[in-house]
């Protein structure tokens, strides 16, 4: 069984529902998609008891209005986008309970720019390809299974509707700083990179760029001399640092193509790709190198916390 | 066994759960015994464990699953595999797809400055489009889109200077020595040279990709009729 549980007042710039994202279909050339900020999804989950995995709304840079159809428990992590319960704020990184007929609104980013709202059970949404993670590009996935985002008067279901709980669970929350730095596994190209530019990747104060979505984010800054402008194209990882010819860096994200031929300086970890998709265009960014297996370990820990 | 000589794997950090496995360093029909070979092994090796795989013309990415198996596990699985690997036949592996094109300049917008360029009549390219069949190196860039290869010198042209907004579904395509098929309409960089009516991914279809990498693919010409019969959008 569905219920209809919140219903779109107003659709802001980009919300979308994504689960924990699509794998095993990467050789058909098909995306992973999945939440950007893979930490404050994972929370959301968290705070309202649900299993790794469950359908999350991602909302980027606000603007949206919901209205609750049915009494709900709700957790609202990641970006302060100035949400509000009726005109109240409410605090994020807690569950709480929505009741029927308030509005749940979201305004723009204070800090941050993405938010994940989950509700218990999860949202419930077609799946393919055992997921429904938004790929607006493929039109796959998403509340209608077409990969759009939402708008206006969608409705949003939910798996199961459970009885509001007596207490309410909280977590830290996340700070985001003034200079997010970003742990990068240096790959096997960083040979083609001259020594001086090597330097630089890691000692400059990096700009995000404008141009920034859910395939990529650029960084601009001093550009980087690589000896060979392009490869033979091969399998792209999230977070993939690629640098084009004109010398900045493309950190690739969720929505990325599966295959590509720039010359690569390294990967960031999941968990620095997490905290990249909170910078907002114009804040600062730093690359710091670490090892492969010690990264490998961290996240590993990470992922035993929710899985 | 010369051939096997000549390779020298590679294995490469590619992130916290992921290893790329360079076999080669060049571009060859040669490499792909190897490369589908290290997919097979690595699918049955790894087996649950494996999240994703993606081989492309000179290496194979691997993403493993961190919470079934280590980082140094991984690798030591790839190592040892690596070790004993062994090349595919590819008598017995990879299907022979066919391709039916309408190649015409209606739906071919380079057709006219590839003739102009190479001093080829149109059907001297259908002829060196479809003499032999081209091999599937990698699937990219949008669901279904495989790059094949490799094309004769008369055929080689650049990519556009100023990619398409819009390419139409179905375009059979043309950049440098690779050949495509656009499984959908979107924006691209290829010189276009004809059309097919085919479904080339359909997500409702089981293997959903018309073509997979290692496949064998021979275009056929067709008439602007038969196109449109085998349901072609020829607007």
């Amino acid at each position: 069984m569905s219920h209809p549980i919140l219903r779109v007042i107003q659709a802001g710039p980009l919300a979308q529902l994504q689960d924990a994202g699509r794998f095993g279909v990467r050789h058909l050339g098909l995306t992973q998609g999945g939440p950007m900020d893979l930490e404050s999804w994972a929370l959301a989950n968290q705070l309202v008891d649900n299993a790794w995995g469950c359908a999350v709304l991602e909302i980027t840079v606000g603007g949206l209005i919901l209205e609750c159809l049915e009494d709900v428990d709700c957790a609202i992590t990641g970006a302060d986008l100035g949400a509000t319960v009726d005109k109240s704020p409410i605090p994020l990184w807690q569950s709480f309970s929505l009741k029927k007929a308030q509005r749940l609104a979201f305004g723009s980013p204070k800090q941050g720019l993405r938010v994940y709202l989950a509700v218990k059970g999860g949202f419930d949404a077609p799946r393919f390809l055992k997921s429904c993670a938004s790929v607006q590009r493929e039109q796959l996935g998403g509340h209608k299974g077409d990969g759009s985002r939402l708008s206006r008067e969608d409705v949003l279901f939910a798996s199961t509707l459970f009885k509001s709980a007596s207490e309410h669970k909280k977590t830290q929350p996340r700070a985001f700083g003034q200079i997010t730095d970003l742990d990068l596994i240096p790959g096997a190209q960083v040979h083609l990179f001259s020594g001086s530019s090597l330097f630089q990747a890691f000692n400059q104060v990096w700009t995000v760029d404008l141009r920034a979505d859910r395939m990529g984010i650029r960084l601009t800054g001093n550009p980087l001399q690589v000896k060979l402008p392009s490869l033979i194209s091969e399998g792209i990882g999230l977070g993939a640092v690629q640098i084009p010819p004109d010398g900045c860096p493309i950190v690739l994200l969720n929505d990325r193509q599966t295959i590509g031929g720039y010359p690569k300086l390294g990967s960031l970890t999941p968990l620095a790709c997490a905290r990249l998709a909170q910078v907002q265009p114009g804040q600062s960014v730093r690359f710091r190198a670490c090892g492969q297996i010690a990264a490998s370990e961290a996240y590993a820990q990470f992922l035993s916390r929710f899985k | 066994m010369i051939k096997k000589a000549r390779l020298v794997p590679r294995i490469e950090h590619a992130g916290v759960d992921a290893w790329t496995v360079r076999l080669f360093d060049d571009i060859a029909e040669e490499n792909m015994p190897w490369i589908l070979s290290l997919v097979k092994r690595c699918e049955v090796l790894f087996s649950e464990r494996l999240v994703d795989i993606v081989p492309s013309y000179t290496t194979v990415w691997i993403q493993y699953d961190l919470t079934k198996i280590s980082s140094q596990a991984s690798r030591q699985v790839l190592v040892s595999l690596l070790q004993e690997l062994n090349p595919l036949d590819m008598s017995r592996e990879g299907c022979l797809k066919e391709i039916p094109v309408w190649y015409h300049p209606s739906v071919g917008p380079e057709l006219a400055r590839l003739q102009d360029e190479k001093g080829l009549s149109l059907d001297e390219v259908i002829a060196l489009h479809t003499e032999k069949a081209f091999r599937v190196f990698a699937l990219g860039f949008a669901p279904g889109f495989a790059f094949m290869g490799s094309l004769p010198d008369a055929l080689v042209l650049p990519r556009l200077s100023t990619p398409r907004q819009q390419v139409a579904v179905g375009s059979v395509a043309i950049a440098e020595r690779q050949t495509a098929a656009y499984p959908q309409a979107t924006p691209g960089g290829w010189n276009v040279i004809g059309r097919t009516p085919l479904r080339l991914f359909d997500p409702q279809r089981d293997a959903m990709s018309y073509l997979q990498v290692g496949d064998l693919v021979q275009f056929v010409s067709i008439t602007q009729q038969e196109f449109k019969r085998l349901g072609g959008d020829d607007r």
